[in-house]
């Protein structure tokens, strides 16, 4: 308590100098967290929408289904179990590969069949009911503008039935898209299902079904593999994971930097102040008291870097959480999902746990060069003797 | 415990300092004995062993040789923990240098020996504001030190020193820094102090305006005690 109350003294008592090191701790303090909160809301969206758009809450895959291996298409369809044929809890989707001839190019895609009713995705397949006469597409924007396609145009499309037999036929955009999750987007179209199933010659079938992401147990089925959604983001886990290393390389410089501010001042401190450890030693305190005052001062510079950034990085903080950070452009071509904007997510979590590390290490790295103090000779310290 | 009022015994006490290969003798064969309500001065020029031996005394050094025994302590013998429990409750201290703290005002550079005795703040506010009564600062509480005169500093410094009524005061060229009438006003706070609280005081001092004051004085030639008189006329009736 004395400690305390005296480390709090000489702080206040210090002015300038105990602000000009509370100030860059507390811009330390507030970039780790900034940078923590941006990686955390990037995965977050990212995972939401992901989640949302393309994976639901698992997905059921014909056992010969390798979305690495396109040339597997031609085989990783089958009848839909009696048991994934439920409209509220499971979506089907028929793929396969086909070619389209946008402005008199050859374009390989992937050509996506969805119930349009289904309603376990939240991306907008309800565009795809039409009685239109011309195969009726919906594609994202990046896939529009790759191949310079807007609503209302028309484009050939020729694919290969369940047969071998090659037809072809003209498609019309009455839909597009804007997402971020670009594997739903890049490269591929999104037809009615039992258009594409017409299509193929593959009546009731289809390559994988998406579960409802409230669906509590997903039964073992024949020819159907479930894929729950730690498998499907496994990627994306992995790219995050890697991100991660990147941020605690920042984190950790950013914290190597806070703990070289303390750590010169506390070195400097016990330089420029032998005359008071002397002093402080002639009117009765003990080493260990002297040692642990300037350890509590050293830690106070944490606890009232916190309080700054608290006061100032709170209301920034929070209203770039609200407001978000746009993405520069580029960003969505990268082939995960990223959003336009990201909205840094700082959770409690991640608060505590940085002004925990922070005061901890802040903590230790003041008393390092306190030791110094037990060396002392207090009659040289005293008269202010270098030692 | 301490007969004849006897606060501070030293015998045959030697203290040698390392010097390069060899060693050397800053004090020699001291033999003295301080009582109860002295205001003793060790008198001697630079480099006699004047400070060394206040440092002996106040439990900040140790002898190298001889017994030291103050308030019935063993100096050579304290940990350092007792030795600063010994300062603390015991000892006060006034440098030539003032060694004030920088960073806390008047009032709290008083208090602090006062935190240090865990007295609670109600104690602590009385026995600051008697102190800095009698030194006449009780209008410069929440100045620093670097907004005071030198006089000013060495008059905290004695407030300081006196907060806690110690059995004895330590002061190691007080009036140094000082001019003439601040130093005749310092020395005659400390005389009253010491009249009325019967509070021990020791002076290193070379400084005549000093000399006028004390009621005994020591004198160190070289590490040794040449002279020990009693002044006619100051108290020894």
């Amino acid at each position: 308590m004395l400690a305390i109350k005296l480390a709090y003294r000489n702080l206040i008592g210090a002015g300038l100098r105990t602000w000009l090191n509370v100030i860059v701790l507390s811009f330390s303090f507030l970039i780790i967290i900034w940078n923590r909160g941006i990686i955390n809301g990037w995965d977050r969206q990212a995972r939401n929408d992901t989640k949302n758009q393309e994976i639901g809450g698992g997905q059921y895959w014909h056992e010969n289904y390798d979305p690495y291996d396109p040339f597997t298409l031609t085989d990783a369809h089958g009848i839909i179990h009696e048991t994934l044929k439920s409209n509220d809890n499971f979506a089907p989707i028929l793929i396969t590969q086909a070619t389209i001839y946008p402005g008199g190019r050859v374009q390989s895609i992937l050509l996506k069949g969805i119930e349009p009713d289904q309603k376990i995705l939240t991306f907008p397949t309800e565009s795809l009911k039409s009685d239109i006469e011309e195969i009726p597409v919906m594609l994202g924007s990046r896939m529009a503008e790759n191949n310079k396609l807007k609503i209302g145009d028309f484009v050939t499309v020729r694919w290969r039935d369940a047969n071998g037999t090659f037809d072809a036929a003209d498609a019309k955009v009455v839909h597009i898209f804007k997402t971020d999750v670009p594997t739903i987007d890049n490269g591929q179209m999104w037809v009615p299902l039992q258009r594409l199933q017409k299509m193929m010659q593959m009546d009731g079938e289809a390559t994988l079904v998406v579960a409802n992401q409230k669906i509590t147990s997903a039964p073992d089925l024949p020819h159907w593999l479930f894929k729950d959604q730690d498998f499907l983001l496994k990627d994306f886990a992995e790219l995050i994971k890697m991100k991660n290393v990147g941020g605690y390389i920042m984190w950790l410089f950013l914290l190597l930097l806070a703990w070289i501010a303390i750590f010169d001042t506390q070195v400097l401190s016990i330089f420029r102040r032998q005359k008071e450890i002397g002093t402080d030693i002639a009117l009765g305190m003990t080493r260990g008291q002297v040692i642990r005052l300037f350890t509590v001062e050293g830690a106070m510079h944490g606890i009232l870097a916190a309080i700054l950034a608290a006061i100032y990085g709170g209301p920034l903080l929070y209203l770039q959480a609200v407001k978000g950070m746009s993405m520069p452009e580029g960003t969505d071509d990268m082939g995960i999902a990223i959003a336009e904007t990201i909205y840094p997510y700082y959770s409690i979590g991640l608060i505590v746990v940085t002004a925990l590390v922070v005061l901890i290490t802040t903590t230790i790295v003041s008393f390092l060069p306190t030791r110094r103090i037990s060396k002392m000779n207090p009659t040289d310290a005293i008269r202010g003797k270098i030692q | 415990m301490m007969e004849n009022n006897q606060l501070i015994t030293i015998q045959n006490m030697a203290k040698d300092y390392p010097v390069g290969r060899g060693y050397f003798r800053a004090l020699n064969d001291v033999n003295l004995t301080f009582k109860r309500g002295e205001f003793t001065g060790i008198v001697g020029p630079s480099g006699s062993g004047k400070t060394t031996l206040l440092n002996i005394i106040g439990s900040l050094d140790v002898p190298s040789e001889g017994k030291t025994t103050v308030l019935g302590q063993s100096i050579g013998e304290l940990s350092h923990k007792k030795a600063a429990k010994l300062r603390n409750e015991h000892l006060g201290f006034i440098f030539q240098t003032y060694n004030l703290l920088p960073v806390y005002s008047v009032y709290e550079n008083v208090e602090f020996p006062l935190l240090l005795l865990g007295k609670n703040a109600e104690e602590r506010k009385k026995a600051v504001m008697d102190a800095l009564e009698w030194v006449g600062l009780t209008d410069k509480l929440k100045s620093r030190p670097a907004q005071l005169s030198g006089g000013e500093c060495q008059r905290v410094a004695v407030a300081r020193a006196m907060v806690k009524k110690p059995k004895i005061v330590l002061a190691d060229e007080p009036t140094a820094n000082l001019d003439a009438e601040n130093s005749h006003n310092i020395l005659q706070t400390m005389e009253k102090m010491n009249s009325e609280l019967k509070t021990t005081f020791i002076f290193a001092t070379h400084d005549d305006k000093v000399k006028k004051y004390l009621h005994r004085k020591i004198s160190l030639e070289d590490g040794r005690v040449v002279k020990d008189e009693l002044v006619e006329g100051m108290g020894n009736g």
